[in-house]
């Protein structure tokens, strides 16, 4: 039945009667579910086992690697494995992950509204991610296979003459699925975050992890039609004979790139937001301190947002037909709120009583491997730099540095909300030991493919010549993966070995935000009762009165 | 409400000062169309919110002293449970499917989107259940 909801009155005592919500169980709940956590949870389950469908192809291809004549996969089957990781790891695991997964699950708890503005609507986005993530990899079983033209899917490559088959339709009906979620879930937040707060949780109270996601919605709702329109261009042009893309009919090509980019830089940053979101917060609560530079982190988060819709052609400078100064300029200007980030996150940290829990260490790894991938994303926004290094192992390690970051941000959410969302924590030891492999098997990963790109090695290559550096390096690199590998593994272990072991407590980090109000896990439509919100750290505010509740990160003491 | 209409507005005028700049500079068409666009939508959201955060009162959630008691009542209405977003998920992968199989998974692919759609209408006409 619909709940007809009332606010928690913060003088309420605290009682767990409510919690008994009836309705149906097993399979029939999961598929009539509209409650927000379960809907993310279903999103974090989901993603996490693209991530591990995502690695195992790229290991497949690291294999392929380690020796310059690789015989392990077909030349095609290359082409489908590397075109794959890449759709699955950005199309259906970074972005579903934090804005389907944790930003569902967590954002409605941190402003303190019983769910999502439109439960429904949530439930749709989760159906329409699932079912196109199937769809996507529907591809392998085709008898032509999967999509093979990389994730970017260039045309005039795309077409119906050069990829014919149906493993590039099932990538375009695939990504048009889980856009339409992407959509759905953007609008959803924005509405719960516009309308859904709780008295006196003003836009500058709101956790810096919300207001990336604030943020991260409104780019999605920017971009993520371009590419819907995009994808129904492509779709045309292969089977209604259109010729949007292609010379021959007075197409233009290189359209598709700009439709492409102008959707695709935005999505470096609706995958990195939420992951600098969730970093901030960590860094907060295991150094003991709020954040530092409160406004100035929101500025720097719309800032980036706003310059990455003004960037997407640095994708394209060799393409010879793009304002190289316009895009350079505002390329390199993105370093400047990115770098605003960077000196707030080290000063949330400067002089603060570091915890180095196994989020903690994360969210530091986070940090190192960010900035080696931000300061290599400077030099390819200079295009005498670009035309050098375009389509070499150089890029490639560039943004495998952004989105191991990613990762590396993803897992110490997990380790940080997971006790929230199940009740239960995460093994500490084994969390140190995954932090270790995951650290050091990504640098041993990435490092030498940046020196494989110097050294000319084009990406996208199943066999290489007998050059000893290069096979030296890319043994490096594929030792790297393995390490990565078996990093995930000790994850997976750790999530066996803790099963409902190590019972977390509604608070157990001592934490600040409103999520750590409630009980973990929090009941159905998430407050028995509210605390006063007088700060961007309510629950820290309630727990220690001794300290004065001083908004926008100010010391405390 | 202020705050979040000045955002998105602060958004528009950006996206529109860059249209101006890029389009003139580089007279792509692609680009300019998109950036125009994406400050339409700052504008009309933004235009929206500024509009009604002149003429309501202050909300306890943008009240700084704002008190549960004053955002005692009715949040809103939440359905409990209910299969059409499943349903409609389900008809909305036939229909895809169906660009790629055969046009004959149009048939149960948008059979179930029509009967998705008038199910959650009427779901929430009279208050959600399975």
């Amino acid at each position: 039945m619909t709940d007809v909801l009332e606010r928690p009155h913060v003088e309420e005592p605290e009682h767990h009667g409510h919690d008994a919500h009836h309705g149906p169980s097993g399979l029939l709940k999961w598929l009539t579910t509209t409650d927000h956590k379960i809907i993310g949870l279903s999103y974090t389950v989901t993603s996490v086992l693209m991530l591990v469908i995502g690695g195992a192809f790229a290991e497949l291809i690291r294999a392929q690697l380690a020796s310059p004549n690789g015989t392990l996969v077909s030349f095609a089957q290359y082409n489908e494995l590397f075109t794959m990781h890449g759709s699955v790891m950005i199309y259906l695991f970074a972005g579903p992950f934090a804005f389907g997964g944790l930003a569902n699950i967590i954002v409605p708890i941190q402003i303190g509204a019983p769910d999502m503005a439109f439960p429904r609507l949530n439930a749709l986005s989760y159906w329409l991610y699932l079912t196109g993530s199937i769809t996507m990899l529907l591809g392998f079983f085709t008898a032509g296979g999967a999509a093979n033209f990389g994730w970017v899917a260039y045309a005039p490559l795309s077409n119906s003459i050069n990829t014919p088959g149906a493993g590039a339709d099932l990538w375009i009906g695939g990504l048009l699925l889980t856009g339409f979620s992407a959509i759905f879930t953007g609008v959803n937040l924005v509405a719960t975050i516009f309308y859904l707060r709780a008295p006196g949780m003003t836009m500058f109270r709101m956790p810096i992890f919300t207001w990336n996601m604030l943020v991260t919605a409104i780019l999605i709702l920017l971009a993520f039609p371009v590419l819907t329109a995009g994808l129904i261009m492509l779709y045309a042009d292969r089977h209604f004979g259109t010729h949007i893309f292609s010379v021959a009919g007075g197409g233009v090509p290189v359209l598709w790139q700009h439709i492409f980019w102008f959707w695709g830089h935005p999505e470096v940053y609706i995958l990195a937001l939420p992951f600098f979101g969730m970093a901030t917060e960590i860094f907060a609560v295991f150094s003991r301190k709020p954040v530092f530079g409160y406004k100035g982190m929101v500025f720097a988060t719309i800032s980036i947002a706003a310059l990455s819709l003004g960037v997407w052609a640095h994708h394209m400078f060799t393409t010879g037909v793009v304002l190289l100064p316009f895009f350079s300029i505002m390329s390199l200007l993105i370093a400047v709120p990115t770098g605003i980030k960077i000196f707030n996150w080290i000063g949330t940290m400067w002089r603060g009583q570091v915890w180095f829990s196994s989020a903690m260490l994360m969210a530091i790894g986070f940090l190192v491997t960010f900035l080696i991938g931000g300061l290599t994303g400077i030099y390819l926004a200079s295009p005498p730099l670009d035309f050098f290094t375009h389509d070499t192992y150089f890029v490639v390690a560039h943004f495998h540095s952004v989105v191991m970051a990613l990762v590396f941000a993803g897992m110490g959410g997990l380790y940080y909300w997971g006790p929230k969302v199940t009740g239960y924590l995460l093994n500490e030891r084994l969390g140190k030991i995954q932090f270790w492999f995951l650290f050091i098997g990504t640098q041993v990963f990435t490092l030498p493919m940046y020196l494989l790109g110097l050294r000319g090695m084009p990406r996208r290559m199943a066999v290489y010549p007998h050059d000893p550096q290069w096979k030296f390096l890319n043994d490096i690199a594929s030792l790297g993966a393995v390490l990565i590998g078996i990093s995930t593994i000790i994850f997976v272990v750790n999530l066996v070995v803790s099963w409902k072991k190590y019972p977390a407590g509604d608070n157990p980090w001592d934490a600040q935000t409103l999520e750590w109000f409630t009980t973990s896990p929090p009941p159905h439509h998430n407050f028995y009762r509210l605390p006063v919100i007088r700060s961007e750290r309510p629950t820290w505010d309630h727990n220690h009165p001794e300290h004065h509740a001083l908004a926008h990160g100010k010391a405390d003491r | 409400m202020k705050v979040e209409a000045k955002l998105l507005l602060g958004l528009g005028v950006f996206f529109g000062l860059m249209c101006a700049v890029y389009w003139n500079w580089s007279l792509e068409n692609a680009g300019g169309v998109m950036m125009f666009a994406g400050m339409l939508l700052g504008f009309l959201p933004g235009g929206y919110f500024y509009w009604w955060s002149r003429r309501m009162k202050t909300r306890p959630e943008d009240d700084p002293q704002g008190t549960h008691a004053q955002g005692a009542g009715v949040v809103g209405a939440f359905p409990g449970t209910s299969i059409w977003p499943f349903t409609l998920g389900m008809g909305a992968f036939f229909s895809v499917l169906a660009l790629v199989f055969g046009i004959w998974l149009l048939v149960p692919g948008l059979g179930l989107v029509v009967w998705a759609i008038i199910g959650g209408t009427s779901e929430g006409r009279r208050g959600g259940q399975v």
